[in-house]
């Protein structure tokens, strides 16, 4: 877990999806991750940051909780 | 110099396979590495008569295909080199990731006790083919070397092949023939079938070095290691003091100028620390690509193994994705060429075995993707997952540095009779059965050595079966299962096999005792439970009671009687 003890930024792994069986803890996660270097296939450095920068958009206004959102750009900042 | 002296296996005049009009043999099989070699004698365990034609008259030069999995060590259990290939190779169920000298993620294998076979063995591929070898020739396997096969005439009930020999060219003919002749398969190219995928831009250099080392029987990976910058290095032991190696280059690298020991020398120095004795056995470097053929099946002509499907060596599953299909194929085979099962059960064999390499290959593409990144965006996700990885257990699951081999769970195969009962665990139909400890005859065993002989029904019992039940398994035994397909062919049988929580003597009846209850665990097995196995150790179907209707049902579609019918 965290080191920050009151936070509720879950650091498990936790990727999933409803209807969805993995037989292998891996799977899910790499799929993801999959997907996300995929979304950025054929753009430029600059175009590959500026899609970052509104996937984490789109993920903080999901997620919403700004003691969650606080806790990692936090986590973001520590592992620097 | 060297650990290893490949054998020269004799040459035997084709004499007696030349003849006008050529001979029919019921069964061929193309290539003596590793996978044909799986089908020999599995095709020997199953009463087939088999020729292995191959154009070499060794076994591989270099390690190769080092890591056999458990799921591979379990097939070769059934085909009898398992306990040889333990006791030479190397077990292990850790790998470590490193980043620069840093450890960031560390996996096992098996997680849980009480399995027979461990995660994975390293063994160098020539002491596993000439195991292979010795095994199928004592079953009676004609295996003849220094033959090679220049042409392939398939028709609609055989194929013809033109062999070139030492004595010159002939032509025999199969009513069916396994190819494995691995991934350049000069068959497949010959007959021109399509083979479509991707090239990796990298170059790996390979080393088999001989040393006395004391590092742990466990794969360590370095992603940009201090001694070999920017890259990454992978690192096996094997048997008999043979560690193997792996340098990524980069794809801008000279092969030519990379494998020159004045290269290498300085690398592994670097890595191993300047004063420790080694030596160079073999130095290779490679290139991959991962690619499946279209359709495994051409009528009589089956694919297997590399020569069917490839993928990046991350992970393992080459040779042991290889063996899975002779794993899934030959029992199939063997009941058809004997009249007990339609040829359609062979289009199972490809649809099935084609699922299982898009699942190694997503994996091991995705792996590659993760080791080797292609753009500088997923260069900084890769290194910035290995920077969480240090303080987060989430980003260790995603570090990828090779998802090493496991078998599919095959659950859209069409062989499968879906759940009607409510089940938990992992042991849907399509998944290949996971072992436990047994006790047989009061002495300790393993269920997986139980079960991969014929079809069977594994029935759990707290107690002595009722007399009706038992009425019911009698006559599974003595009659068998569904009718066969030609008049003098025998009807395919299921054999009983009980698994007691507590001794019982039930005479004529196999029965294993559950002492540890981690057979019913992971099975979600109660009393009265019934599984269906096929003959290669995969559930096909299961009950919360055991019914003769729903059984001979679910054989009749694990037999693919009902594939093609509307």
């Amino acid at each position: 877990m965290s080191t920050d003890m009151n936070t509720a930024l879950i650091t498990d792994l936790n990727f999933h999806e409803a209807g969805r069986r993995f037989f292998r803890d891996f799977s899910p996660g790499d799929e993801f991750y999959e997907h996300l270097i995929e979304a950025h296939n054929g753009l430029s450095d600059e175009q590959s940051e500026a899609l970052n920068a509104r996937l984490i958009l789109l993920l903080a206004n999901h997620i919403g909780d700004l003691q969650v959102l606080r806790a990692a750009l936090q986590a973001a900042r520590q592992a620097a | 110099m060297g650990a290893y002296t490949n054998p020269i296996y004799p040459y035997k005049s084709p004499a007696d396979l030349m003849s006008t009009p050529p001979q029919r043999r019921p069964l061929i099989v193309i290539g003596a590495g590793p996978v044909g070699l799986a089908a020999a004698i599995d095709a020997r365990l199953q009463g087939l008569d088999v020729l292995v034609l191959d154009d070499d008259k060794t076994v591989s030069v270099g390690s190769r295909a080092v890591c056999y999995s458990k799921r591979a060590l379990e097939i070769l259990d059934r085909l009898g080199v398992a306990d040889q290939a333990c006791a030479m190779g190397v077990s292990w169920n850790i790998g470590r990731t490193f980043l620069e000298q840093e450890e960031v993620y560390q996996f096992n294998l098996v997680p849980d006790a009480g399995h027979k076979r461990p995660g994975m063995i390293n063994l160098q591929q020539y002491h596993i083919e000439e195991m292979l070898v010795a095994r199928a020739l004592a079953l009676g396997a004609d295996i003849r070397w220094q033959h090679k096969v220049t042409a392939v005439t398939p028709a609609a009930d055989h194929a013809t092949l033109t062999v070139e020999t030492p004595d010159g060219p002939f032509d025999i003919e199969a009513d069916w023939l396994v190819v494995a002749d691995g991934a350049r398969s000069p068959i497949r190219r010959h007959l021109g079938l399509d083979i479509e995928g991707r090239v990796f831009q990298d170059r790996f250099l390979i080393a088999d070095v001989i040393m006395k080392a004391d590092y742990p029987a466990e794969r360590w990976f370095w992603f940009d290691p201090p001694f070999h910058p920017n890259q990454s290095v992978l690192l096996h032991k094997q048997s008999n003091n043979v560690w193997r190696i792996d340098f990524q280059l980069g794809w801008d690298a000279d092969p030519e100028e990379e494998k020159k020991p004045e290269k290498v020398i300085p690398r592994l120095q670097a890595m191993l620390g300047d004063d420790r004795p080694f030596e160079l056995e073999w130095v290779s470097i490679y290139t991959f690509q991962c690619r499946r053929m279209t359709d495994f099946r051409h009528g009589r002509v089956l694919f297997v193994g590399d020569a069917a499907h490839q993928v990046s060596p991350f992970g393992a599953r080459g040779a042991n994705s290889g063996f899975q299909d002779t794993d899934d194929l030959m029992w199939k085979l063997a009941l058809v060429i004997q009249g007990q099962a339609s040829d359609q059960l062979l289009d199972t064999y490809a649809h099935d075995r084609q699922f299982a390499a898009d699942e190694n290959i997503m994996n091991s593409t995705r792996s590659t993707d993760f080791i080797t990144p292609k753009s500088r965006t997923s260069k900084t996700f890769r290194n910035q997952v290995l920077a969480l990885a240090k303080h987060h257990p989430f980003a260790r699951k995603l570090v990828n540095s090779g998802r090493l081999s496991v078998p599919s769970f095959l659950t859209g195969s069409a062989l499968n009779t879906p759940d009607a009962d409510t089940f938990a665990g992992q042991m849907v139909p399509g998944a290949p059965m996971d072992d436990a400890p047994v006790q047989v005859n009061g002495q300790d065993a393993w269920l997986l050595d139980q079960v991969g002989k014929g079809f069977q029904a594994l029935l759990f019992v707290d107690a002595q079966p009722a007399p009706e039940v038992l009425a019911q398994l009698a006559g599974l035994q003595a009659s068998g299962g569904s009718a066969p397909l030609r008049a003098n062919a025998q009807a395919v049988k299921v054999t009983p096999l009980i698994v007691a929580s507590c001794p019982l003597e039930l005479p004529g009846m196999q029965v294993i005792v559950d002492a540890q209850g981690l057979v019913a665990k992971r099975y979600d097995a109660q009393p009265g439970t019934c599984y269906l196995l096929r003959p290669d150790q995969h559930v096909a179907a299961r009950w919360r009671t055991l019914q003769m209707a729903p059984l001979q049902a679910a054989l009749a579609r694990a037999l693919g009687h009902h594939i093609g019918q509307a």
